[in-house]
């Protein structure tokens, strides 16, 4: 009998075109996706060269970073409008689709990739953006790369990559009512730290992961890098092919059955062995707010604020007292009394339908706090229009949140939504270091029903006792 | 790309932990379309106030680090978002050299593509050079085909470094090149999985 394989080494051995003694792996691509920001050298380098782009037809480009969010017919900002004139440019004369910024396809490479149907289970995906892990809720191998990679699988469709380590993150039990997949990734982050799968490929696994959407483990999958892992993936099962199932770049008609056939098998085997496990159980996981400067800062909402002196370590002493510094925050202090100004639901992380539904759901019939300005951004532009066929548009409006066009937005502020100095914004976004959201900004990541929750009172709250009471 | 094989420069030391690449090179400097002059914005809201001037208080706008060319730094340097401007400013301010305890994956292999010796040392070492660095002007020596730095005062250490990365910053490969002599793999796996 075969030695037992997880997924990750299976879909590996399936893309190694050449393996020779003292290099890595020389890995094949399947799906290049290019956004914007990452990609302007690598072109200007193959022009340079003399060099094509290899398969264009495995190359899928989009404009999101520095899209306008309150109208998309001009950029008033003439670099971010430069470096979308020059993707255009470039997609034109290397023969590159481009889901262009006035396509009905145009959204958040990492939202419109699964909606497109481009993103499939086994696939090996890149794209010069580190939340490619994203595209791992599919059972893919899928890493973000800088741009000289960008570069080389443009020109080569190819990557020389040494082989990861395996962990496998098993989530014991269910979550709780009113704990998210949000949650559970920043608990997992806030658990285990910022770097422990630094150097891993994770797998998600266990019996919370398995009963996640495919929204839900988008946002798992998402947020993988902000614990160091490059990628983080997850067995595909029914709710992943049903979730293809006709989308128009997934396999058609018999086609899909026989991808299905070939997607099951790639299942981890039983009996395979990861080079780490941790686990954690999901019926302990309460809602979360970060408090800090990093992912990895976060703790319950119905928690205070921690202290240098909660550590013994000299260097992170100094880090929660430099965080506590940049954030204005008091040591001790209930998160419950932290009052924010800004709200952003949106990001690769949160813009999904499914987000903006739950967190219509808390808002419905209740008003942004006066002090608070509050700003939805969906994922691309299809999730746009579906919101606004189901009313969940006039929702937010009627709440007093400001209903936006598609883009990356407030999440690091490339374009013009951004937060003030001093500002303090509940985010659904992924990273809330410092600057992100605007210099001297300061962020607190939480799930759209938190951030939706802290919208009407001004504050943070537990949404678990907030949709609890009647509406006034 | 640049080979390097000795390197002997100053040591610029910045003792914190989960430098992200945010910080590296924030994000009003992501939309030029350039591959060079980003050096003059790394570090660059620590560097400068809101009127652009420096801050005072910011070590690397001492005098004593002007003209440094190696970061040592805390764990998990480079976390955060892929922006491969980070190793370009890092690189363009003057830079050859990194020691730090851990690096995020991505910005270690942005490091080899850009010609940047990213070196992993235990936490005690660092430190030991943080210390060095922050009381005087403090040079070391980085010897790439030897895996080892040293001062001229008898502190050594050896590090270890992959073959391939060691070959690719050795000779300043362009990798693009390299694999394209491959070019016949490449179509023989495409040929076989069609």
């Amino acid at each position: 009998m075969q030695t037992p394989k997880t997924i990750i080494q299976k879909i590996w051995e399936q893309h190694v075109v050449h393996q020779e003694e003292g290099k890595p792996d020389l890995l094949y691509i399947d799906l290049h996706l290019v956004h914007e920001v990452t990609s302007p050298q690598a072109f200007e380098g193959l022009r340079m060269n003399g060099r094509k782009v290899r398969r264009p037809d495995l190359t899928f480009a989009t404009m999101d970073h520095n899209v306008p969010t309150r109208q998309r017919l001009t950029i008033d900002d003439p670099v971010s409008k430069n470096q979308i004139d020059t993707l255009q440019k470039n997609c034109q004369e290397f023969g590159v689709t481009l889901a262009d910024i006035h396509h009905p396809d145009n959204g958040i490479v990492h939202v419109i990739g699964p909606e497109l149907g481009l993103t499939q289970p086994g696939k090996t995906i890149v794209c010069g953006d580190s939340h490619t892990s994203t595209h791992g809720a599919f059972g893919a191998l899928a890493f973000g790369i800088g741009t000289s990679e960008v570069e080389h699988v443009l020109a080569t469709q190819t990557l020389w990559q040494a082989k990861p380590k395996t962990l496998n993150v098993k989530v014991n039990g269910k979550l709780g009512t009113g704990v998210t997949a949000k949650d559970l990734i920043l608990a997992i982050i806030g658990k285990f730290g910022v770097q422990f799968g630094t150097g891993y490929v994770i797998e998600y696994t266990g019996e919370a992961i398995r009963s996640l959407s495919m929204d839900e483990r988008m946002t798992v999958c998402n947020m993988s890098i902000e614990a160091g892992a490059r990628a983080g993936l997850i067995t595909p099962d029914e709710t992943t092919f049903e979730y293809l199932r006709g989308r128009r770049h997934a396999p058609q008609g018999e086609e899909f059955e026989k991808a299905v056939a070939k997607w099951r098998a790639l299942a981890t085997d039983e009996g395979a062995v990861y080079d780490t496990v941790v686990e954690i159980d999901a019926a302990e996981v309460e809602p979360q707010v970060t408090w800090g400067t990093n992912p990895g800062m976060c703790i319950p909402v119905t928690a205070n604020v921690p202290s240098p002196d909660d550590s013994d370590k000299p260097s992170e002493k100094d880090e929660i007292s430099r965080a506590l510094e940049y954030m204005g925050l008091e040591a001790g202090q209930p998160l419950s009394s932290v009052v924010i100004d800004h709200v952003f639901i949106g990001s690769c992380t949160n813009s999904r339908l499914s987000d903006l539904r739950k967190a219509a759901e808390v808002i419905r019939g209740r008003k942004v706090n006066p002090g608070v300005k509050a700003i939805v951004v969906p994922g691309s532009f299809s999730i746009k229009l579906a919101a606004e066929k189901e009313g969940i548009d006039q929702v937010f409006i009627e709440a007093g949140f400001e209903w936006r066009e598609a883009g990356c937005s407030m999440c690091l502020a490339m374009n013009d939504d951004i937060v003030p100095p001093g500002g303090r914004c509940a985010s659904t976004s992924n990273r809330n270091f410092e600057g992100r959201q605007g210099n001297g900004a300061r962020t607190h990541l939480v799930s759209p029903e938190m951030a939706a929750a802290a919208a009407v009172a001004g504050h943070f709250v537990d949404v678990r006792q907030f949709t609890a009471q009647e509406v006034i | 790309m640049e080979p390097l094989r000795v390197h002997q420069g100053l040591v610029y030391p910045i003792n914190r932990s989960n430098i992200d690449t945010d910080q590296i090179i924030p994000k009003q400097f992501l939309k030029r379309i350039e591959r060079s002059g980003f050096g003059q914005f790394l570090f660059y809201n620590w560097r400068f106030d809101d009127n652009g001037n420096p801050r005072p208080d910011f070590s690397l706008n001492e005098p004593k680090y002007k003209g440094a060319s190696i970061i040592v730094a805390g764990e998990n340097f480079g976390c955060g978002s892929s922006r491969e401007h980070a190793p370009w400013a890092v690189q363009d301010y003057g830079f050859k050299v990194i020691i730090a305890p851990s690096y995020a994956d991505i910005f270690k292999n942005n490091c080899v593509k850009n010609g940047i010796l990213a070196i992993v040392a235990s936490e005690a070492q660092v430190q030991t050079i943080i210390k060095k660095a922050e009381s005087t002007q403090y040079t070391l020596t980085v010897d790439l085909e030897e895996q080892k730095v040293y001062d001229n005062e008898g502190f050594e250490l050896s590090f270890d470094i992959a073959p391939y990365p060691k070959q690719m910053l050795l000779n300043g490969w362009d990798e693009i090149g390299v694999t394209l002599t491959y070019e016949d793999k490449i179509e023989q796996y495409e040929t076989a999985s069609r």
